[in-house]
């Protein structure tokens, strides 16, 4: 036996170790590569990297199954000439045919209808790519996965907050005492997530779980809560009156820092009801509506003053009427009043959380926020130049993510949640929440949909980024009549805030013509014939779906993946894309970057092998595309090709000639000594290699905290062009942006108005104060024949990962069942493993019941993601993925039936359009003893494509680095 | 565990090897000192089913070309003391048969009562000493198995012996019946009586292991001390070495069946059979009875280590 | 003193049940000195993978008072370790210098003997070797100098981002091992058997509050700034309007 000691392992082969970022999911952890003899033997944390610090998570380290996954696409594929979509008959062509198929098609396009074209992405993190290719283009018809993923809680927060959880923000846990997760919330930022709660545990920190379900991070918090799903905001508004009712916020704080003691004109009467009072003389720059002559109800003198009048301090209470006989209330005294009957009682009956828990839970957080301050040594001014010479926190933390998000209600209470965030004085602060750049940014944040048809011309491209935030109804994607200008109707005033577009009602939409047809669907990385979409029966339907004339109602379909997905055997034309350890990729300030508390940090990706097959990354494809289509920011001025390839794009693109903005913020300048912003630097990509692939910009620590408000960095962010304007950034206790849409929805609004069908939505829906309603889908269904809630979860193995084609992985999850209370069994006469029918008013499925005592017993839940169509990412057609696993999105709509007199509407959010997956109800019954041992509905298996690395599959696989 | 076949016909066939050299030399003493061709070719009959019982065994390995390597650890190894034991025992075996075949008796030692021990009784007592070590050592592989408590007892080791010596009686009065022998009356009724008293030892252990409490618990497993601990997965949804190796296939009906098949075929069928004077049927009626008995040895016995795999989850 | 006794404590505590631990293992040791660790089916039905660690779930008590905890096993090293002396061959041996149990696959005949005698499970059989193998600490990877010094640890412990296994000597008091086990209740797996496990776990650890009715009465309470204190009305009853005395 050799001695295990005696050759290092590093001796073994030729050995090299080249470091990148990882992509195995969204939380993109610096890593080391091992490798041996041209092989990957090991792939480590990288200890010097800022988000990980050499840890990993388990699919971080799977990372080699990808490479060796029998999924693996290497080829670009057409249908086969005559062969129906969807029966997965392709033929192997050139790049060059690929490029001139799309080129040709594409540039008829652009030159006459560019919206006919539609680009949707899944979970990529290119979003700045590819809607500047959107935008060039000329079609407002983008969007990446945001709006069926997290939408409500970005939009909810940034409304209200200008920042959020996310890669934007999160929970201070080395300085928080108590700490409050609420739902599902364990995908982003995994690992710095996992390791500061393990700290935080270690250190005697409280964590409090709110979830139907524990599991996750819930199962090791010294409490857990179960809520029925659905019904957080109602716990939050009985957090919120509780708090108030006992004065356990922090008046300072709001004072001074939020908008609650400001006053809001309560004349029902006048065009400016329910917006703030404005003083009026006070010159105002035209580009900003938060604006400075604001007005409060000054103590002493008991009169209205401009806030922040030197030497006042505004109410937070009562009832005033100005000078002129106008009614007004502080927005606080309105939140109180708003949350008046939201008593821990009622929330009890909705919750199911007992009233006595709901008060000591809000008494915890008060009083640990009151009792427990941080102070930390360290001077700061505010934007009104008072100076500081302390930074204090209440450690009270929080984090939230889809659980609250995923429902119909979801931005209301994503709202509620940053009201409570703000009464306790928690926002930026030591112990609470803390911002990442480029955040905190205005509320909300400057770029701005396209404002109507003329934002789209033949041959040009788009007036405005195809996303954005509306700041009122003028800034709306609508045209004349008020109807939807995109596909999704993102925008639209059926969901005008949808900030991160409608992904989820894309195919529908394009099978129905509704608004309009289109004539290309391109694709990147999202399974919309499976786990992406929602009513996934029906979809794979849509997308084979032909008109009378025997075209496709969709008529051409682009798919660009790595893997065999279940959507690329509807392609017509299928994109073959590399890995994560196959390309160059920046993890981009113009996108969602890695910043720490601490500072703006952004990071890239480099290849560490060559792309297997003929793979392309994406990001080539679209930059030779656009070269092609000679688009604009992709070309020279003579349509001369600009860049080489992506790496050459990101040292040399700036968002405007001259900008000095750029993919990366490090080492920009000629010579790589300017940061933020500064010409192109040729070199960057090395100095960037040379600092283990990350740029960290630390801030002083003076401008750490309180940037709201904090004027050093406000100026940092402005010089650094991280914003607009150096104006603070006041919480939205009460929301003039949504009052303003209601005023519309009212006809009171001088711009825009929704057409008249609409109106009655907007004007509920549009509330400036957070309010609990219950979700959308359950007013369709009836309660008693569908009582259960039903949801799902990502397990921590799989969170934001595509690996059922991961020989580790998908040992560890390799199908899911149905888990459940056992009272759901009891009820519907069925036993543990026994196999059930699940049914929802709009579907039904058939699986493997599983009782648990870790969940709410009106709710019953899945792992998502875990069961695949037969055949589908490399796996045998008689693997568990398919004949035991399951898909619950055949259950759920994506559209509700008679929401808007007897029109439908996307079964989403009415604010944000955020898809309301949490919403569904179902029912589960026994099956018969026959139909037991495999799930429903099975689809015909799906065959291999011409190229497809089946080679890899072999009945033993002993894999061995370099063992060849 | 999952039985393996392998072992199954190791231990039945060493077994009924080892039953049949005691009941050769307890045939010699009871026919005053005989020697001769039927011990030679009785004692090469047991050689041959030690070597189909070696031969059993290498399926058992996956690296039989190492195999020597196990008499390394004869001082702590049960396995490594049975791996000593048979190749001994062959050779005592071999001996025996060779002393007969040529009818070498020379006297070692004359008693004071005038009997005399021969070279053939010699090495018959030598192979008897040999075979009752080497159930021992069979019966100890399994009974040091502290985390199989359906194993672990003395019980083992003395079902082991008697069952051998059973088989060996019983293949010993079939012998005798197809030679003719005089001894065939003998190694009958000695095999009856060995039967009933297998029969009853194993009766016992059956009932013994469907009484008594498991020694370890899921607290003790995962040291959480709660009354209620269920096990939701058990980390890996496929199958692995732990989940094959210690689960027979089948489950407890499987086990029910056929202990009740092992009991009637391997004990009470042959004990009529012997009676009736049909001993050569009685063998064969008995072997099939104890490589059920052997299946079910494993299959019934549950390893400590199961409470760990429960639920695929 | 004490010989070396190097092992795993596993705060239960911490875990969330990532798996991270799993797989980092898999990987450092299928193309380290312990591997291959094959994969039978790996993309078909009932995939049967070798795997020196697993992360096991368990449920404890009845909802609403229900404990998820998950539970990370290995080979867990053990003092007495009862799958050493039933070896045949001597295949598996307990090291001297550190107290590391592992398989010499040279002489493993793969009976699979030791693993009956193991109660924990922790053995894993390699089919295409023919040899049984085992979590070994990473012995490969602890002792190589080439390896910088903070990076000589497990795989897994290297991996774990809730840094719930704590790697290092038992039997060195000093160790942050032997203080974590000592300082939070650590504690052995079916300590009946006597087979003295190496590696420990720590138990959940649960952080309360209390509240005293000061804390929410408060002398700072904003209300009574805002004027918003409760105050009964002129109107209702007072001793002062009963009393005559």
């Amino acid at each position: 036996m050799r001695d295990p000691a005696s050759i290092p392992d590093s001796d073994l082969g030729r050995s090299e170790v080249k470091t990148t970022t990882c992509y195995m999911c969204a939380c993109r952890c610096g890593i080391r590569v091992h490798l041996r003899d041209g092989e990957i033997r090991y792939i480590e944390g990288n200890p010097d990297h800022p988000l990980n610090k050499g840890i990993m998570c388990a699919k971080g380290a799977s990372g080699i199954m990808k490479q060796y996954s029998p999924a693996r696409l290497t080829k670009p594929l057409k249908r086969k000439e005559g062969s129906e979509r969807g029966a997965g008959a392709f033929e192997p062509i050139s790049w060059e045919e690929a490029f001139s198929t799309l080129a040709e098609r594409l540039g008829h396009l652009r030159a006459t209808d560019p919206k006919k074209f539609a680009l949707f992405t899944g979970r990529d993190q290119m979003q700045a790519l590819t809607g500047l290719f959107a935008a060039k283009f000329g079609t407002p018809n983008y969007a990446a996965h945001g709006g069926f993923c997290s939408v409500n809680m970005a939009a909810g927060m940034i409304y209200t907050i200008g920042g959020s959880f996310w890669e934007f923000g999160g929970p201070d846990l080395e300085r928080a005492k108590l700490f409050i997760m609420i739902g599902t919330a364990e995908d982003h930022h995994s690992n710095p997530m996992k390791r500061d709660l393990a700290a935080f545990k270690r250190g005697g920190g409280r964590f409090i779980a709110i979830n139907p379900v524990r599991t996750g991070y819930a199962a090791i918090a010294d409490e857990w809560v179960p809520i029925r799903p659905g019904t957080d905001g109602a716990l939050l508004l009985a957090l919120v009156r509780e708090i108030m009712e006992l004065g356990l916020f922090d008046r300072d704080f709001l004072i001074r820092y939020t908008n609650a003691a400001e006053l809001v004109n309560q004349n029902a009467d006048s065009d400016q009801f329910g917006l703030f009072v404005r003083e009026g003389s006070v010159p105002v720059r035209p580009d900003t509506f938060e604006t400075p002559d604001k007005m409060w109800w000054d103590r002493d003198s008991d009169k209205p003053v401009i806030a922040r009048t030197k030497g006042t301090e505004g109410r937070l209470f009562g009832s005033y009427h100005l000078p002129d006989g106008t009614p007004a209330k502080p927005s606080l005294q309105l939140l109180k009043e708003r949350v008046k009957d939201y008593t821990p009682e009622w929330a009890e009956g909705i919750t199911g959380i007992p009233a006595a828990t709901i008060r000591r839970l809000a008494h915890e957080m008060g009083v640990t926020a009151r009792d427990q301050t941080i102070e930390l040594p360290i001077a700061w001014t505010d934007c009104w130049g008072e100076e500081h010479d302390k930074i204090t926190g209440n450690p009270v933390a929080f984090h939230a993510m889809r659980g609250l998000a995923a429902h119909s209600n979801g931005f209301h209470t994503t709202r509620a949640l940053a009201i409570l965030m703000t009464l306790l004085g928690t926002i930026d602060r030591p112990g609470g929440f803390r911002h990442r750049a480029p955040f905190p940014r205005p509320i909300p944040p400057c770029p701005k949909p396209p404002k109507g048809p003329q934002a789209i011309k033949s041959g040009e491209p788009l007036t405005g980024t195809p996303l954005g935030w509306p700041a009122d109804p003028d800034d709306l994607s609508v045209d004349a009549d008020g109807e939807p200008i995109r596909l999704d109707k993102g925008f639209s005033w059926e969901y005008p805030l949808s900030v991160h577009g409608m992904m989820h009602n894309a195919i529908t939409n394009a099978w129905r013509a509704d608004p309009y047809p289109i004539d290309t669907l391109l694709l990147f990385m999202a399974n919309m014939a499976w786990n992406s979409t929602m009513n996934t029966s029906e979809v794979r339907k849509m997308l084979t779906d032909k008109d009378e004339s025997g075209q496709y109602k969709i008529p051409f379909l682009v798919v660009c993946d790595a893997f065999q997905s279940e959507t690329v055997a509807f392609a017509d034309l299928v994109l073959p894309d590399t890995t994560y350890l196959e390309r160059h990729d920046v993890m981009s300030m113009l996108d969602r970057p890695i910043s720490e508390f601490d500072g703006p940090v952004d990071s890239v990706r480099v290849p560490i092998l060559p792309p297997l097959g003929e793979s392309k990354p994406f990001q080539e494809v679209l930059i030779e595309l656009a070269t092609r289509l000679k688009l604009p920011a992709f070309t020279n001025k003579d349509g001369s090709r600009k860049f080489r390839d992506y790496p050459d794009f990101i040292v040399k693109f700036e968002t405007e000639p001259g900008s000095g903005i750029g993919f990366l913020a490090g080492w920009r300048g000629k010579a790589g000594e300017k940061a933020m912003v500064g010409e192109p630097n040729p070199n960057q990509w090395d100095q960037y290699a040379r600092n283990n692939n990350h740029f960290h910009y630390a801030l002083p620590p003076s401008f750490q905290y309180m940037r709201n408000w904090n004027k050093g960095y406000l100026e940092w962010a402005y010089r650094h062009r991280l914003v607009r304007f150096t104006d603070p950034i006041m919480p939205h206790i009460y929301s003039e942006v949504l009052q303003k849409f209601r005023l519309a929805g009212e006809g009171k609004w001088k711009g825009k108005q929704p057409p008249d069908r609409l109106r009655e939505r907007v004007k509920t829906f549009f509330d400036p104060l957070p309010f609990y309603y219950t979700p959308l889908e359950w007013r369709c269904s009836d309660g008693h024949a569908y009582p259960l809630s039903a949801l799902t979860q990502r397990p921590m193995a799989m969170y934001h990962s595509w690996d059922s084609q991961n020989a580790w992985l998908r040992q560890i999850h390799t199908s899911n069942v149905l888990f459940m209370h056992p009272k759901v069994g009891a009820l519907g006469n069925f036993g543990d493993a026994d196999w059930v029918w699940v049914e929802s008013p709009w579907g039904r499925i058939k699986c493997q019941a599983r009782f648990t005592e870790a969940v709410e017993p009106g709710t019953v839940w899945t792992w998502n993601a875990i069961g695949k169509a037969s055949g589908a990412w490399g796996l045998d057609p008689d693997a568990d993925e398919s004949r035991k696993g399951f898909l619950l999105n055949h259950l759920i709509s994506e559209e509700l039936p008679n929401m808007v007199g007897d029109r439908h509407v996307s079964n989403s959010d009415p604010v944000t359009g955020q898809a309301a997956w949490y919403d569904l109800k179902v029912r589960v019954t026994k099956c018969k003893p026959g139909e037991a041992g495999e799930s429903w509905p099975q689809f015909k298996p799906m065959a291999p494509l011409p190229g497809q690395t089946i080679g890899f599959k072999s009945k033993v696989r002993a894999f061995l680095a370099g063992g060849k | 565990m999952k039985p393996a076949f392998s072992v199954i016909f190791l231990t039945t066939l060493i077994g009924a090897a080892q039953g049949l050299l005691i009941a050769l030399t307890a045939g010699q003493m009871y026919a005053g000192g005989q020697s001769g061709g039927f011990f030679a070719l009785g004692a090469a009959l047991a050689l041959a089913l030690l070597c189909l019982g070696l031969v059993a065994s290498v399926f058992h390995l996956a690296n039989p070309q190492r195999g020597w390597r196990a008499a390394a650890r004869w001082r702590t190894s049960w396995l490594s003391r049975e791996v000593i034991l048979i190749p001994a025992l062959s050779a005592l075996a071999f001996l025996y048969a060779v002393i007969h075949a040529f009818g070498w008796a020379p006297v070692l030692v004359r008693l004071g009562n005038g009997a005399a021990i021969d070279l053939p009784l010699a090495l018959g007592l030598l192979t008897t000493l040999a075979s009752l070590a080497l159930f021992v050592c069979t019966g100890m592989i399994y009974a040091c198995v502290r985390f199989i408590r359906q194993w672990a007892s003395g019980w083992t080791v003395v079902n082991y012996l008697l069952m051998g010596l059973a088989s060996g009686f019983t293949l010993a009065a079939a012998y005798a019946r197809l030679q003719d022998s005089l001894l065939s009356g003998f190694m009958s009724g000695a095999a009856v009586w060995l039967t009933l008293l297998a029969l009853a030892a194993r009766a016992f252990q059956l009932w013994r292991n469907t009484t008594g409490a498991p020694c370890s618990t899921l607290k003790s497993a995962i040291g959480v001390h709660h009354a209620q601990i269920r096990q939701i997965t058990q980390g890996f949804m496929g199958s692995s070495f732990n989940t094959v190796e210690f689960t027979a296939p089948g489950g407890a009906e499987t086990v029910r069946g056929l202990s009740a098949f092992f009991l009637a075929v391997g004990f009470v069928a042959p004990v009529a059979l012997l009676l009736a004077g049909m001993p050569v049927l009685a063998f064969l009626c008995q072997y099939v009875g104890l490589l059920a008995e052997r299946w079910v040895f494993f299959a019934d016995a549950d390893h400590v280590q199961n409470l760990y795999y429960q639920a695929k989850g | 003193m004490t010989k070396k006794q190097l092992a795993l404590v596993i705060d239960l505590n911490v875990c969330v049940g990532c798996h991270a631990c799993v797989t980092s293992c898999k990987e450092w040791n299928t193309s380290g000195w312990a591997g291959p660790l094959p994969d039978v089916n790996p993309y078909g039905a009932d995939p049967n993978g070798v795997f020196f660690n697993r992360v096991q779930t368990y449920e404890c008590g009845t909802f609403p008072n229900t404990e998820t905890i998950h539970f990370p096993k290995s080979c867990l090293h053990c003092e007495e370790p009862p799958c050493v002396p039933v070896c045949p061959t001597g295949a598996s041996y307990k090291r001297d210098e550190d107290g590391i149990v592992l398989v010499d696959y040279d002489k493993c005949i793969g009976c699979k003997y030791c693993s009956w005698s193991c109660p924990y499970g922790a053995r894993e059989f390699d089919p295409v070797q023919g040899v049984m193998k085992k979590c070994t600490l990473c012995v490969d990877r602890i002792y190589d100098q080439t390896i910088e010094a903070e990076r000589r640890k497990p795989a897994c412990v290297l991996a774990c981002p809730a840094g719930a296994r704590i790697f290092g000597d038992i039997n060195d008091p000093e160790s942050e091992a032997a203080r974590a086990i000592r300082d939070n209740g650590g504690f052995p797996l079916m300590p009946e058997w006597g087979t003295r496990p190496a590696n420990h776990y720590l138990p959940r650890r649960k952080t309360t509050t209390t509240l005293h009715p000061d804390q929410l009465t408060r002398v700072d309470n904003p209300l009574k700034a805002e004027g918003e204190t409760p105050r009964p009305a002129f109107t209702t009853p007072t001793i002062d309007g009963v009393s005559s005395w």
